[in-house]
């Protein structure tokens, strides 16, 4: 980052002297400033989860949500602004919605990725318009492709993933994830995976409180992007504590 | 000049070019965008009946080409959600149309995850904002909507025409419905207020029948669609056993 | 000139991934006089302190209704303000043309935040210099929302926004568990403890310079008449006053402009991704 300051950084118009375009990359500092978001691609579906920190307890339990569902098949799972998120999800929504009146049939998740990468790589062309400070992870299920999910940054770029993190934790994150066996598991199972790994990568002394959102879409739900249940949603609480406590136990052995 | 026209119109008689005149430029002058002003496959009366704690509508499956009985099997009485159930007569494609409508509107609410489920008289407001405003656009859709469904524990039946006229009513039939069905239905109402389900289900079925005897362009083939404060049923197709012994006895109409 | 070279536009990111001026648009809602809303089961409460420009003009208004079932409270630039609540006025009927039955709330704020958000976008426009904190009612009960320039919006337990406002914030959280129970006529007067905990010793809350307003169930929002309004004061006089701090350090006292001493806006809440 030497280039950093010498006035090639003011504009997202604008390439330094040595090929980059500064303002995608602050605006991909301010997803890293973010509670964590991840996603697992399992063989019968995809699950989400969210750090969600707290910073008031002013605030009402569940406000701020940063899991969305974009069509009835489509998840959404953010980090960073969640102001500019709100309206790259009102984007995506519109597209699958226009995708939906004109061929009578569920957006392809290929296609809406398509779509919304498109409309935030916009974003990072021009000097009238900052880029979106935010990265989103899409997933869906289909009963022909089975689960897809992708990731977008702030520079428009995609890839799709079996297990993706973002946000502030997202390399423990990635390290973490890395080690479960995505393609084998079942959303039951990796539902206490997702919550384990977000509890795991939760910065006690930074971020004192969280919420931890969990969401799915598979073949148990019929294809359709829901929360998950209260009852499953306890029970991977329950599990990703118990897990923590049996990690930093075997710590303390060592 | 007259193949112009005639294409001009797509072939199609009885729009405003044979109403108002029949020359080409007269035409354009007088409805410079052409709009169609006639359905073409239609289905015919819609039957709504409130009970004690539910409303039933019925509604034969005959799709009409003119006074063609063309195609025998099309469903228009729809869930809605767990609060609404909807049954429209006239222009099928029109009421293709709605349902898309409906549909993309029920899935943008459902995004939002807010649990607050369209109430009966809400789509009953919006649906008339709709037709009403391509009434006055002079692009009417041709069809005649009834909307049921519970709110706040008590039964809900709504009405609109083409026009975007609204009604409530306790007892409502469209087309040839309201002029057979309606004085049988008030006459049961009458006898028997507040039917149980049963019992309006009696009665409903029994207009059908009547209807099917009276109503040129009615079927033998109908759906129900039944909604109270615990379930959503669209019960059907339905047979008539019809029995037209004594129809030798009518005669003179020849 | 600037603080920083990253500070002059909207559409610029510093290389800490922040935005300077929405910082700079969330320090206007903190020179605004302070506002506080709190809520029960069955209601929500606006109590705003209202400033005279001089000894010879009225108060500024602080209080707007938007429906019967919303009202808001502002702290920051009034005319920015007006024309939020223009928006949100004509959301609510729009909404009640098309559905016969008036916004749900969560709906309204999605609307609004996202209307804020592109004035924090885009080079011709700035952000909105207001806070907001909206009181209202619909089928999922009471609610009180506060929004912020940078279009972030929170549903709230309770909350204070505005001049020397950590005051009342430190009050409300300290009595928050009380609210959901308590009854409407002490919820006003919590509200009014929490906003006179904002105020220098010497100066009182009186009919001329206070603001209640309320909605809830089977109450359309409406803003107290000043004889209504001495009756919640007189609920709360003569108490002994709880956390308020001691006069002359106004944590927003005005910037001198100092060189020496660049005061930086607060990123923790600009910048709140959450």
């Amino acid at each position: 980052m030497s280039s950093i300051g010498t006035g090639y950084d003011l504009s997202a118009s604008q390439f330094s002297p040595d090929g980059r375009v500064f303002q995608v990359e602050y605006a991909q500092k301010a997803v890293e400033n973010s509670g964590t978001a991840i996603a697992l691609r399992g063989k019968d579906g995809v699950v989400f989860a969210v750090e969600k920190l707290v910073t008031s307890k002013l605030y009402e339990p569940g406000t701020n949500k940063r899991i969305f569902t974009i069509d009835r098949h489509v998840g959404m799972a953010v980090a960073g602004l969640i102001a500019d998120a709100r309206q790259l999800a009102e984007n995506a929504r519109s597209e699958a919605a226009s995708y939906r009146s004109q061929y009578g049939n569920p957006i392809p998740l290929k296609y809406l990725n398509d779509r919304v990468s498109m409309y935030i790589h916009a974003y990072t062309l021009y000097s009238a318009v900052r880029p979106f400070g935010s990265s989103l992870i899409l997933g869906t299920y289909d009963p022909d492709d089975g689960p897809q999910m992708y990731m977008i940054d702030p520079s428009g770029v995609s890839y799709g993933y079996f297990g993706c993190a973002i946000g502030k934790a997202k390399q423990a994150a990635k390290t973490e994830i890395e080690k479960v066996k995505l393609g084998d598991l079942t959303c039951q199972e990796l539902v206490k995976e997702a919550a384990r790994v977000i509890y795991l990568v939760h910065d006690e002394l930074k971020d004192k409180h969280f919420e931890l959102e969990l969401s799915w879409v598979g073949k148990h739900t019929d294809g359709l992007h829901v929360k998950v249940p209260k009852n499953v949603q306890e029970e991977a609480e329950k599990s990703a504590k118990a897990a923590l406590e049996e990690e930093s136990d075997s710590e303390e052995d060592i | 000049m007259f193949e112009v026209s005639a294409l001009h119109n797509f072939g199609f008689p009885a729009n405003s070019l044979d109403l108002l005149g029949n020359n080409e430029f007269q035409t354009i002058n007088d409805d410079p965008i052409g709009h169609f002003h006639t359905p073409i496959t239609t289905a015919t009366s819609v039957l709504g009946l409130a009970f004690d704690n539910g409303v039933i509508l019925a509604a034969d499956t005959l799709g009409s080409y003119g006074s063609l009985a063309r195609f025998k099997n099309i469903s228009r009485v729809l869930k809605v959600n767990k609060n609404i159930i909807l049954g429209v007569g006239g222009d099928y494609a029109d009421f293709q149309y709605l349902k898309e409508l409906v549909n993309g509107k029920m899935i943008g609410e459902e995004c939002l995850e807010d649990n607050v489920p369209l109430k009966p008289a809400s789509l009953h407001c919006w649906l008339t904002r709709v037709l009403y405003q391509r009434r006055s656009k002079v692009d009417p859709l041709w069809n005649n909507v009834l909307i049921a469904g519970v709110q706040n524990k008590t039964p809900y039946l709504g009405f609109i025409d083409k026009l975007g006229t609204a009604v409530k009513d306790t007892v409502i039939a469209t087309g040839f419905g309201a002029h057979i069905a309606v004085p049988l239905l008030r006459n049961g109402v009458q006898k028997k207020p507040n039917m149980n389900k049963q019992e309006a289900e009696e009665l409903i079925v029994k207009c059908m029948e009547v209807l099917y005897y009276r109503d040129a362009r009615s079927f033998n083939k109908y759906e129900l669609g039944i909604i109270t404060p615990d379930e959503v049923q669209i019960k059907g197709p339905i047979s008539i056993k019809a029995n037209w012994d004594i129809s030798q006895y009518v005669s003179g109409y020849e | 000139m600037f603080r920083n070279q990253y500070d002059s536009d909207v559409t610029v990111w510093s290389p800490q991934g922040r935005i300077h001026q929405v910082e700079y648009a969330m320090e206007a809602v903190k020179l605004g006089s302070a506002t506080v809303g709190l809520k029960n089961k069955t209601h929500a409460v606006l109590v705003a302190l209202k400033r005279a420009a001089s000894e010879l003009s009225a108060y500024q208004k602080k209080l707007f209704p938007i429906d019967e079932h919303v009202g808001i409270s502002i702290s920051g630039l009034t005319a920015d303000a007006r024309m939020l609540s223009r928006y949100m006025r004509t959301e609510c009927l729009n909404y009640k043309y098309a559905h016969d039955a008036p916004l749900p709330l969560n709906r309204l704020l999605l609307k609004l935040g996202n209307k804020m958000q592109v004035c924090t976008q885009r080079y011709d426009k700035r952000p909105y210099g207001v806070g907001l904190l909206i009181a209202g009612y619909d089928d999922s009960g009471p609610h009180i929302y506060q929004t912020c320039p940078s279009a972030n919006y929170y549903d709230c337990r309770a909350m204070a926004i505005g001049s020397r406002s950590q005051s009342a914030r430190t009050y409300l959280e300290k009595h928050l568990d009380i609210f959901p129970n308590c009854a409407t006529e002490e919820l006003v007067a919590h509200g009014l403890r929490a906003l006179r905990d904002t105020l220098p010793n010497e100066v009182e809350l009186t009919v001329k310079n206070v603001s209640i307003g309320i909605v809830g169930v089977d109450t359309t929002y409406k803003e107290f008449a000043e004889n209504e309004t001495a009756r919640y004061l007189s609920m709360i006089e003569g108490e002994e006053r709880r956390g308020a701090p001691p006069t002359g350090t106004d944590p927003v006292a005005p910037d001198d402009g100092s060189e020496n001493e660049p005061r930086d806006p607060e990123p923790v809440v600009a910048m709140d991704t959450e």
